[in-house]
C-alpha cells in the first residue's frame, strides 16, 4: 500500500522555515505510513494574493521540496484577477519548475472567465488542479452555500467548469464540505474527482462517494497542518468499503492522475 | 525514510502499550489490539436526525468498538437533542444499553433544563437508572451557561456527586439544515461558575481544544483541576501530544464520538502523536477511570 495525501500545507505546522516545516510533515507523515505528500501554500495565507504574495507563497514551496522530492510534490498557488501573472507563475513553476498540480483557493469563482486560462493552460501542461470548493449555511434566508466568501467556489460551478475543460485533471476540494450535496454536484463530471479532506471525519463520506462517484474518483487527502493525518486517513481506513477502494483512494487514484506530468518531467513511481 | 511496507505500517506501536496492528488484516485496514483496553467517553446511541450511518444501531456500535479493544463507552442518546420527552429518552437509552451494550455501554442520561420539572429527569438519571452522569446539550436546549438554571443545575449536580458531560458542538456548523442552525455553547461562563463548585466534574465532548479561540479558555478551565477534555474533535498534527503540552495530560479523555464520526479517527490520533506508555494508558484509560471513581 502506498499511501499518498493530496492536501498538505506549511500552515499551523510546528518550525521556523519552510524546510523545517515541511520535515514535521513529513517526520508525522511517516508514523501514519504515508509514503508522499502534495503541498501547496506558503507559511502566511491571504484571502486574495497580489501577485507578490502567491509568488512568496510558491517560492516557500519551492524551497520546501527542494531535495526532499522523492516524499513531496508542490501544487502552485495562482490568484485569477492577475490572469497574466498567474499564467506565468505557472509557467516557471509548473512547466519550468518542479511543481505538478495547480492549487485554486478563494480570490476568484472558478466559473468565472478569468479562470478559463488557467485551466486550459494547465490541461496543456497536464497538471492537476485542487479547486478548493465549500458549501457554507449562510445568507438571508439561510441556503447552502450563502457563507461563502466572495470568491469561494461551489462544486456546483466546478462542475459547470468541468463541461468546458473535459481534459482538465479537476479536484473538487473539500467535496464541498457540505459533502452530501457535493458529492451529488459533481456526480455527472467523470473526469471531476472528489477530494475529501478538511472536514469533519463524519461516517459515511467515504461510502456516498464510493457509490455514486466510483471509488477510481475519490481521492484521499488531510489537509494538514490544520487537521490531522489520522482524523482523515480515518475516513478511508474505517469506511465500509472493499480493501481494492480504499487502495484506489489511498493512492491510486493520485497516482494515477499525476502520472502523465511525472513520466514529463522524468520522474518513474 | 524508512522503507515503507504494510507489515512495518501496521505495526507502529505506541509506546510499549502498542496499539498493534493486524498484519494479516484487510490490505491496510488498521485493526489495533489494544493491550490496554480503552475507556471512550463519548459514543451515541440511535440515529442522527440527517444520517443513517454505520453503528447507529446499538448492537453494530458495540461491534465496532468491541474490534478496537473498547472496554467501556459512555453513552448519550441522539434523540435528547430534538426531543421534548427527555424521561422517555433516558428510559431508552437506559434499556438499550442493559439490553444491547454487552455490559461495555454507560448510559448518561440527558437534562433539558429549560423543560418544566427538569429537576426530576435529573433525580431518575441518578436514582431509578443509576447513572454516573448527565450529557447536556446547552445549545440545541437553547439556554446559556451564565443563566441562572445552569447555576441551579451545577447545584443538584454537585449534590449528587454526578459526571457531568457537556457536548460543545454536534456538527460543523457551516454543514447544518438552513431551518436548524445551531452554535457552538459558549464557555467562558464557566471560568466565573467553577469556583462556586469545587466538587463538580465537567467533561467537555465535542471541542477542539487547539483551536486558537479555544486553547487559553481550556488552558484555565482544566487548571482548575475540575474539567476535562475528549480527543474526537482534536485536530492538527500531532493533535493530542500537542495538547499535553497545554493542559495537564490528566486533564485529556480518549473519546471517539462513534458512530456519528469514523471510531478511527480517535484511534489513528493516538498513533499519530509520540506519546510514552504512561501518557497512552493515562489518555486511554486510566484518566477516565480517575473520573469516575
Amino acid at each position: 500500500m502506498r499511501i499518498w495525501d493530496l492536501h498538505c500545507h506549511l500552515s499551523a505546522v510546528e518550525g521556523d522555515t519552510p524546510g523545517e516545516r515541511i520535515d514535521t510533515l513529513l517526520r508525522y507523515a511517516d508514523r501514519m505510513g504515508i509514503e508522499r505528500i502534495c503541498v501547496f501554500m506558503g507559511t502566511q495565507w491571504k484571502h486574495d494574493p497580489l501577485p507578490e504574495d502567491f509568488r512568496h507563497q510558491n517560492d516557500e514551496v519551492l524551497t520546501a521540496i527542494r531535495g526532499r522530492e522523492d516524499r513531496a510534490f508542490g501544487f502552485v498557488y495562482l490568484n485569477p484577477k492577475y490572469l497574466q501573472e498567474s499564467l506565468a507563475e505557472l509557467d516557471r513553476c509548473v512547466r519550468d519548475g518542479p511543481m505538478v498540480g495547480v492549487k485554486l483557493w478563494v480570490a476568484q469563482r472558478c466559473n468565472t472567465p478569468a479562470v478559463e486560462a488557467i485551466f486550459a493552460r494547465a490541461g496543456d501542461l497536464k497538471a492537476v488542479v485542487y479547486q478548493h470548493t465549500w458549501l457554507k449555511i449562510g445568507g438571508a434566508p439561510a441556503y447552502s452555500g450563502g457563507g461563502n466568501l466572495p470568491g469561494e467556489s461551489t462544486p456546483q460551478e466546478l462542475a459547470e467548469v468541468a463541461i468546458r475543460h473535459p481534459n482538465v485533471r479537476l479536484i473538487c476540494g473539500h467535496t464541498g464540505g457540505d459533502w452530501e450535496p457535493g458529492i451529488r454536484a459533481i456526480r455527472a463530471c467523470p473526469h471531476v474527482s472528489a477530494g475529501i479532506g478538511g472536514s469533519h471525519p463524519t461516517r459515511g463520506i467515504v461510502e456516498m462517494a464510493v457509490r455514486e462517484l466510483g471509488a477510481e474518483r475519490v481521492i484521499y487527502g488531510s489537509d494538514a497542518g490544520g487537521r490531522s493525518y489520522a482524523s482523515q486517513l480515518a475516513k478511508v481506513i474505517g469506511a465500509d468499503i472493499s480493501e481494492p477502494e480504499k487502495t484506489l483512494i489511498l493512492g491510486g487514484n493520485l497516482q494515477r492522475l499525476l502520472r502523465p506530468i511525472l513520466k514529463q518531467k522524468g520522474i518513474s513511481l | 525514510m524508512k522503507s515503507l511496507t504494510r507489515r512495518n505500517f501496521l505495526s507502529i506501536p505506541l509506546g510499549a502499550v502498542a496499539l498493534q496492528f493486524d498484519g494479516d488484516a484487510l490490505a491496510e485496514q488498521v485493526v489495533p489490539r489494544a493491550s490496554e483496553e480503552a475507556v471512550d467517553v463519548n459514543v451515541q446511541l440511535s440515529r442522527w436526525s440527517c444520517r443513517r450511518v454505520q453503528g447507529d444501531e446499538t448492537l453494530g456500535l458495540v461491534k465496532q468498538l468491541r474490534r478496537y479493544g473498547v472496554r467501556e463507552a459512555w453513552a448519550g442518546s441522539l434523540d435528547s437533542l430534538l426531543h421534548k420527552d427527555i424521561s422517555g429518552v433516558n428510559l431508552r437509552l437506559a434499556d438499550e444499553c442493559r439490553a444491547h451494550g454487552d455490559g461495555m455501554l454507560l448510559p448518561f442520561g440527558a437534562v433539558n433544563p429549560t423543560l418544566p420539572d427538569w429537576e426530576e429527569d435529573l433525580r431518575r438519571c441518578h436514582e431509578e437508572l443509576k447513572m454516573p452522569g448527565i450529557r447536556l446539550h446547552p445549545n440545541y436546549h437553547g439556554y446559556r451557561l451564565d443563566e441562572p438554571v445552569f447555576e441551579r443545575l451545577l447545584t443538584l449536580v454537585e449534590e449528587r456527586n454526578l459526571i457531568l458531560q457537556l457536548a460543545v458542538g454536534m456538527e460543523d456548523p457551516r454543514t447544518q439544515l438552513p431551518f436548524l442552525r445551531v452554535g457552538a455553547v459558549d464557555l467562558e461562563p464557566l471560568s466565573r461558575l467553577l469556583p462556586h463548585f469545587p466538587q463538580v466534574r465537567i467533561i467537555l465532548l465535542n471541542v477542539n481544544a487547539l483551536q486558537s479561540s479555544s486553547l487559553e479558555l481550556l488552558e484555565a478551565l482544566t487548571r482548575t483541576g475540575q474539567v476535562y477534555c475528549e480527543i474526537s474533535w482534536l485536530e492538527g498534527l500531532g493533535g493530542v501530544g500537542r495538547l499535553a503540552k497545554s493542559i495537564s495530560l490528566s486533564r485529556i479523555l480518549f473519546g471517539s464520538y462513534a458512530p456519528i464520526f469514523y471510531f478511527e479517527a480517535a484511534w489513528l490520533k493516538m498513533q499519530e502523536s509520540p506519546l510514552t506508555q504512561q501518557q497512552i494508558r493515562g489518555i486511554l484509560r486510566e484518566n477516565a477511570k480517575r473520573v469516575i471513581g
